[in-house]
């Protein structure tokens, strides 16, 4: 009897112990001597996130936007994410030294954010999409991020604090209210440094294939 | 003296009500828990749901946007519906077939209580923004010992009842809720460990992620339903399991093949070839325990079909096992490449992740409440059209949801794979689908109430019992009951 209960626990335990080696042990031996490459300008990729883009990417965290979005390009004839235009090449585990905790989605109820950095380098875009999605894309179900901006009515004073250089115009024919201008917040710029970041369109050698 | 074969003598002979009277408070502690998170989870897959069809519901709270109570919905059904009623399972399943009484009983309502305040805190964790942003993890590490702490208590009450147990031999049961006891600490340390404690990032995180999201599912709520389908099916029908072989054959094919699978979850993204293939492998490979596992559940009911007309027990239990084999070969045949190359990414996965927790995890951890609550009560079930309403509400809630977001997600998936289609007219594409989940989950919540009002009245301390049980057939009066009852009071 108790040969044969040590035998169910010793098996049970070494069953998940394999999969631990297997599947988390092995890969991360496989992927902690990556390192950046070199760019021709000097400067390297992937960047590690800090200052604005890293605190924008923690308003990315607790927002959830991981729940509707990807960051991470499937290759060429394995859908169609390059022909969307959503990158110019596959992603590869490079692309994602930097990247704690992962952001990689498993939804794409909204499109993939891997490069929307350089498809949106607009902040303007950005500060009408994030504050009301359907401006810039009617239809759309994304929840509208209003408390990241404070909402200024024709010739309000401006917050204190904030710089006239950040403010966005909403275009007359988009406006549905009272409210003609954007002042972000400090999380909303934030967020919209970090969308404006996301860049994984740097021919990496090993995604070339 | 005639020594009985198969038992160990030194054990006392603990009898039934026994076992029962131990477990009363502990089990109905952690049953009563689990509902009141399955209705909180309901609400919060409710709120999530409308949203994405209406964006603007309730959309001026911060605390309520999408990206949170979506995650709230997720966590509080796993941990908080799911977690305690598989512990409350785990625990008297556990002690019946062990016929031992519940050891440490103070310990783990101890360990009820601040297991719930874990998921609570965690879960306001999450809407005020403290989320850690890794799926399936996202409760704010400072909450998580409130979760391990209690499940260590339940892993040493149930290697104390294993291993003091009376008769020599073990039923299947026992050893599923065995593996689960070892499995599930393991797996929530290595998970914690690996992401938000950041032993290891970039893509070996996201491996690691979906390690364990896909686990959680398969070694923690998975082998508990099925060790209560096992116990169940049975012991309703009166009939022994088909196959002793084939069970063993189930268990072990599952325990080695189950926890290679979750890579499936990264199909197409940026990993080694290999990593993926493994988990396809591992995800085909689980065709043989759910054939086996199948085979023994419906081969034993097999000339017993008509007690499904008056048993509650049984009906819960046999749509779960019947979902279990269903929703698993859909599972398998997800994992394949040229499949995820379509539904990866959609609501297909959503409707799947519904059909096999709310049409099999639910129904059996049901089924175990139908049958156990009379036991550790002395009530009966109060209302035959309450478990009616529940019933169908479960079934129709499941197929409902489950068909609309598979059909939306495999038209979406081809529409997405189709770069000459706008991405909004996906959208628009999906609204309908997405309000009929919204309908789902109405249907889901409406049967959910029910059995909330049929539990809230069992676990009264009534004067007076029903003297039959409660069949689905029975007429049942509970106002006059109540009547009587005050009318004994004056």
């Amino acid at each position: 009897m108790i040969t044969r209960n040590i035998g169910l626990v010793l098996g049970v335990f070494l069953t998940i112990s394999a999969s631990i080696t297997g599947l988390i042990i092995v890969p991360n031996w496989q992927f902690r001597e990556l390192q950046p490459v070199k760019k021709a300008d000097g400067t390297q990729y992937p960047m590690p996130y800090f200052g604005e883009q890293l605190k924008g990417r923690n308003v990315y965290i607790d927002q959830g936007c991981i729940y509707c979005h990807t960051q991470q390009i499937r290759m060429k004839g394995y859908g169609a994410d390059i022909r969307r235009n959503w990158g110019t090449r596959r992603s590869v585990p490079r692309d994602y030294i930097f990247e704690k905790p992962h952001q990689l989605g498993t939804q794409r109820t909204g499109p993939d954010l891997a490069s929307i950095g350089s498809r949106q380098p607009s902040t303007v875009w950005h500060t009408l999409h994030l504050y009301n999605p359907q401006l810039t894309s009617p239809g759309s179900v994304m929840p509208r991020f209003v408390y990241l901006f404070t909402e200024l009515k024709e010739g309000e004073a401006l917050p204190a604090g904030t710089f006239p250089a950040d403010l966005v115009k909403i275009p007359p024919q988009l406006q549905k209210d009272s409210v003609t201008q954007l002042m972000p917040t400090e999380r909303g710029k934030a967020l919209i440094e970090y969308l404006k970041g996301l860049n994984k369109t740097f021919p990496l050698p090993e995604a070339a294939q | 003296m005639i020594a009985e074969v198969g038992v160990n003598p030194e054990v006392e002979v603990v009898s039934r009500i026994e076992v029962d009277r131990s477990a009363e408070w502990v089990v109905t502690i952690y049953w009563a828990s689990s509902i009141i998170w399955l209705l909180i989870a309901s609400i919060a897959g409710l709120i999530s749901s409308i949203k994405l069809h209406s964006p603007d519901f309730l959309g001026s709270y911060e605390w309520l946007t999408f990206g949170r109570i979506r995650p709230v919905h997720w966590d509080t059904a796993i941990y908080g519906f799911g977690g305690t009623a598989a512990s409350g399972t785990l625990l008297w399943l556990q002690a019946r077939l062990c016929q031992t009484r519940i050891p440490f009983a103070p310990l783990l309502i101890a360990g009820g209580v601040i297991f719930n305040l874990g998921v609570l805190l965690g879960a306001i964790g999450v809407l005020s923004g403290h989320s850690t942003g890794v799926e399936a993890l996202e409760f704010p590490l400072w909450s998580m010992p409130l979760l391990v702490i209690p499940y260590v208590f339940i892993v040493i009450a149930n290697f104390k009842m294993y291993f003091t147990r009376r008769s020599t031999h073990t039923y299947v049961s026992q050893w599923y809720l065995m593996a689960v006891t070892i499995w599930f600490p393991i797996l929530i340390l290595a998970a914690e460990a690996c992401t938000n404690l950041g032993a290891v990032d970039g893509v070996a995180q996201a491996v690691a992620n979906w390690w364990y999201g896909h686990n959680v599912v398969g070694l923690f709520a998975t082998p508990t339903a099925v060790a209560a389908a096992y116990y169940l099916i049975p012991k309703v029908i009166g009939k022994p399991i088909h196959s002793y072989h084939l069970s063993l054959l189930g268990f072990w094919s599952n325990a080695i093949f189950y926890n290679w699978a979750g890579t499936h979850h990264l199909t197409g993204g940026p990993l080694p070839a290999w990593t993926i293939t493994v988990g396809v492998v591992g995800s085909m490979m689980m065709f043989i325990p759910v054939i086996t596992i199948g085979i023994n559940h419906h081969m034993t009911m097999v000339g017993s079909f008509h007690h499904l007309k008056t048993s509650p027990t049984l009906r819960f239990a046999v749509m779960g096992s019947m979902i279990y084999t269903l929703a698993s070969f859909q599972g398998s045949l997800e994992s394949l490449r040229s499949h995820q190359e379509i539904t990866h990414f959609t609501h297909y996965t959503i409707g799947h992740v519904h059909f096999g927790m709310y049409g099999f995890f639910a129904p059996l951890m049901f089924a175990m409440m139908y049958y156990a609550m009379p036991r550790l009560t002395g009530n009966e079930w109060s209302s035959a059209r309450l478990i009616r309403i529940h019933f169908w509400c479960t079934l129709l809630g499941t197929l409902l949801y489950a068909s609309a977001m598979c059909y939306a997600g495999i038209r979406q998936g081809f529409m997405m794979n189709d770069p000459t289609i706008p991405f909004l007219n996906i959208v628009s594409f999906t609204k309908p689908f997405l309000m009929l989940r919204t309908l789902a989950g109405l249907i889901l919540l409406s049967g959910t109430i029910a059995f909330t009002i049929n539990f809230w009245r069992i676990v009264q301390p009534h004067k007076l019992r029903f003297v039959t049980p409660t069949l689905l057939n029975t007429k049942r009066d509970y106002r006059i009951l109540v009547e009587k009852e005050k009318e004994l009071g004056t």
